[in-house]
């Protein structure tokens, strides 16, 4: 299909990522070794991080892709438009429903589960409308999806105090995530329904390539518009499931990560956007927990970060007439 | 002037009812008896209830002030990063000058304040003219930005615990007699506000316009931010983040008698007291006697309420 | 009297107006007449000190404008701009009120309310007075606007495309009105018009510019032949005349 200057630059490009991706895993996992016991300690260790990281990355960089062509908009993010509060809100109504003692005892599998269904079914119900029909308003949907964010954070902070009032420790939420501290206890569960969605949705890239193309194209095109819609739905709530549940809200990651992606790359074809923005996500990821936490000794601090830089590209795009 | 009448009715059964609610028990009839409710009622319920009164107030007040400057309905003084400025000129002096005294904070938060609601103002006043829903979310992220500068700061000198203290859910449960007082300052820019209705209503109808009346249009604008920025420091400050009420009540008493500011302002305190007054008691009874912050229920039902107005006006602002 | 000297303006790197120098006479209906982006707007939002003055000298009735204070400005001159799209949920006669702030600054006395109910009449708004400015028609609320430059009650009156989204009717019954101001009460109006036969048949003294310079000013006899017309637009225009006046016909 492509010429074959584009395919030599793509393989380039692939290279050079995964290139850079192995050689970010190689430091973290080797920098600074200690000697003797603690060795095999600190490797297993890292090699959890290293897990989490990679899924929160790949998840967070293939979610955005897909959602923003299915937005037909390079500006929504599942994140802006309220995807992750949403989720945190189920948490807490869960937690309401079964109670704390509860809560507890349901193995993590079947918890994963059951919030990834409701997070699709409830995302299907609330996005679809608002995004299915290649809505016009772009702005005013964006309003709505941050406004709904900040309503369901409300509302579970709100049944949250409700339900404990003295301790409101289950359901713990800041305003900002943390790279420092992953639920290891997640870490399968997370990888098999990453591993799961982002399967799927490589094997549709042909299909999401024509849903970029707009509603009246695709269905001209003879795409199953709604069938496609809602699937594409579905795995981007499960992909956004997976990195708040190990690590929290992270509002601007994935517009960073899609923008650059689109940049590099400048290729529409989902088969390649996809890998290259779950890449890009993860050396991001991996470099910049690299030198917040062993250069400079700040292991909490990549989310603010990411968020600031994240917050000002927005407004860059905003001004500069992106955001229509 | 039809509704204030009213409106002033439904604040003052509000803050009585404010009064007598709490842990301890207050009896208004028995009052003079029971010096230990007198004690309750003067040292804890009623600086409590005219915190809440004053806030509820001097937010609205600034939410019409600063609709007006950008000529914009869907913002407030919530949206548009003016109280992370504050928080971020109250690091400032924190560290600088950790010994300053009360009244130099306050200046340094309001002038930051001021700076960060300018910066807001010139940001969209680049934004493409006629894209009404760009501006509230430009003031969205732009908060986002410097909440996200606040954090770092915080955690860099330790004083994250207060950055968060100002803009986190705000909520009155710490109010006592000596601790609010601040919020009559608040008040008092409000008050400052209605003296100058007319400049912000002219100020509403355009540059043009005001440039052609004789308006100062730059004077007004600082009038304005002033305003603002002096109302959104006291008030995070004493009680941090009161999100939605200076965006939806100026809304909702437009969508009933206009933006005559010179009628609707006063209209518009009484209502922002009342609303806010109204969700501090649900707070305060919905899980008796322990709180809820009255920031979390005006989160969803302010929530509640702008998603309506998005979708109930047509998008012309 | 109202003069312009060595009016010069640019945006950007564009040259708007190219060293202007005339003048509007007084206790005459002026109409500014040419192609877009002529610089017709942008002289007269100069004149109403809308725009900043980049070199040159304004003055109105011998008022500097850059050494005039504002508000005094606005009790010599009222000017109506393009943009009259409010986000303000107002009135109509709370808007026309604003009108005589310049007079009262916000204390209106029983004088300032019976302005405010002769300009609503004048354009006839009294039935829609108490109407939201944006629950009536477009050509309604650019009535509304027109009706407040009218009650701020100025010897001049600068007036920008004014007939923006009136019906054939009510652009008539403006000129009309606008006319009578001048004849009647001997003020001074400045307007730029997009058809010319409103210009034709209503204005004593017409202004034709071209490309930032002035082309052609003086009385509309002198003014409206098919020579300088033909040049004005680079279009074929053929001038008549009816009832006395001239008459531009320009459907080829």
């Amino acid at each position: 299909m492509q010429g074959r200057p584009v395919d030599k630059r793509l393989r380039l490009i692939f290279a050079g990522l995964g290139l850079v991706l192995m050689v970010a895993i190689a430091v973290w996992m080797l920098q600074g070794l200690p000697e003797g016991r603690a060795r095999s300690f600190v490797l297993g260790l890292r090699a959890e991080r290293l897990a989490g990281l990679l899924l929160v990355g790949v998840t967070t960089g293939v979610a955005t892709v897909m959602f923003q062509t299915l937005a037909g908009n390079r500006v929504l993010t599942p994140q802006i438009m309220g995807f992750d509060s949403l989720y945190i809100l189920l948490q807490t109504i869960l937690v309401a429903g079964l109670g704390i003692t509860g809560f507890a005892s349901i193995p993590t599998w079947s918890k994963f589960l059951l919030d990834t269904a409701v997070m699709i079914a409830l995302g299907c119900i609330l996005f679809g409308s608002l995004l299915g029909r290649g809505s016009r308003d772009i702005a005013r949907t964006i309003l709505t999806g941050v406004i709904l964010g900040v309503m369901f954070r409300s509302l579970s902070a709100f049944i949250g105090r409700v339900l404990d009032p003295n301790e409101f420790a289950v359901v713990q939420q800041s305003s900002f995530a943390s790279f420092g501290h992953l639920d290891a206890a997640l870490l399968p569960v997370a990888a098999i329904l990453t591993a799961a969605a982002v399967g799927l949705a490589l094997s549709m890239a042909g299909q999401l390539d024509v849903l970029g193309l707009g509603r009246d194209r695709a269905v001209a095109l003879g795409l199953r518009h709604r069938r496609v819609v809602f699937v594409t739905l579905g795995l981007v709530a499960v992909l956004v499931a997976v990195p708040t549940a190990l690590i929290g809200p992270v509002t601007f990651f994935g517009l960073i990560v899609a923008g650059l992606t689109h940049g590099i790359l400048r290729n529409p074809r989902h088969a390649m956007l996809l890998p290259a923005a779950g890449m890009i996500a993860a050396i991001m990821l991996i470099a910049g927990q690299l030198v917040f936490e062993r250069l400079l000794g700040q292991a909490s601090f990549l989310s603010v970060v990411i968020e600031f830089a994240g917050g000002l590209f927005f407004l860059y795009l905003l001004l500069k007439g992106r955001i229509r | 002037m039809r509704y204030l009448p009213g409106a002033i009715l439904v604040l003052a059964l509000l803050m009585l009812a404010s009064l007598t609610v709490g842990a301890a028990s207050v009896d208004l009839t028995t009052i003079r008896q029971d010096p230990y409710a007198m004690l309750v009622l003067l040292e804890s319920r009623l600086p409590r209830t005219l915190a809440v009164a004053l806030t509820g107030s001097a937010l609205a007040v600034a939410g019409v002030v600063l609709q007006s400057l950008v000529r914009n309905r869907f913002v407030g003084p919530e949206t548009t990063g003016t109280a992370e400025s504050a928080a971020l000129g109250l690091l400032a002096i924190t560290i600088l000058a950790p010994g300053a005294p009360i009244w130099a904070r306050m200046g340094v938060a309001s002038l930051a304040a001021m700076a960060g609601t300018a910066l807001f103002v010139t940001i969209i006043r680049r934004l493409p003219v006629r894209e009404v829903m760009l501006v509230p979310i430009a003031g969205l992220v732009l908060a986002g930005v410097l909440r996200a500068i606040a954090t770092f700061i915080g955690w860099q000198t330790d004083l994250l615990q207060y950055v968060d203290g100002w803009l986190m859910a705000g909520e009155f449960s710490g109010v006592i007699a000596g601790r609010y007082e601040l919020l009559w300052i608040a008040a008092l820019a409000a008050g400052l506000a209605w003296f100058a209705a007319d400049r912000f209503a002219i100020l509403g109808l355009g540059d043009q316009v005001a440039t052609g009346l004789g308006l100062s249009v730059r004077a007004v604008m600082r009038l304005g931010l002033a305003v603002v920025a002096v109302v959104m420091a006291m008030v995070m400050t004493t009680v941090g983040l009161i999100p939605f009420l200076g965006l939806v009540v100026p809304n909702i008493v437009a969508r009933i008698m206009g933006d005559n500011l010179r009628a609707s302002i006063p209209v518009v305190a009484v209502f922002g007291a009342a609303l806010l007054l109204a969700c501090d008691l649900i707070g305060r009874l919905i899980r008796y006697p322990y709180e809820i912050p009255v920031g979390t229920i005006l989160g969803v039902i302010g929530a509640a309420i702008f998603l309506w107005m998005l979708y109930a006006r047509p998008a012309r602002g | 009297m109202i003069r312009i000297e060595d009016v010069s303006h640019s945006i950007g790197p564009a040259r708007i107006l190219h060293d202007i120098r005339t003048g509007f006479p007084k206790g005459r209906l002026t109409a500014l007449i040419g192609p877009n982006g002529a610089g017709k707007s942008t002289l007269v939002r100069l004149v109403g000190r809308l725009e900043n003055l980049q070199s040159g000298r304004i003055s109105v009735d011998g008022h500097d404008l850059a050494l005039t204070q504002t508000l005094e400005l606005a009790r010599v001159m009222a000017i109506l701009g393009q943009d009259t799209a409010i986000a303000s949920r107002l009135r109509v006669r709370e808007l026309v009120a604003f009108g005589r702030w310049p007079h009262h600054n916000g204390r209106p006395r029983a004088d300032d309310h019976a302005r405010v109910e002769t300009a609503l009449e004048n354009f006839a708004l009294t039935q829609l007075a108490d109407r939201f400015l944006d629950e009536i028609s477009g050509g309604q609320a650019q009535r509304a606007h027109i009706a407040m430059c009218f009650a701020q009650d100025t010897p001049w009156l600068l007036l920008d495309e004014p007939l923006n989204n009136l019906d054939m009717s009510h652009s008539r019954a403006l000129m009309q009105r606008v006319s009578d101001l001048v004849r009647r009460q001997g003020r001074s109006v400045v307007m730029v018009v997009h058809e010319i036969n409103y210009a034709a048949a209503w204005a004593d003294h017409i202004i034709a510019m071209k490309d930032g310079r002035i082309m052609a000013e003086g009385d509309p006899d002198t003014v409206l032949n098919q020579r300088t017309l033909s040049e004005l637009y680079d279009a074929d225009v053929q001038v008549s005349r009816h009832q006395d006046r001239p008459l531009v016909l320009h459907h080829a």
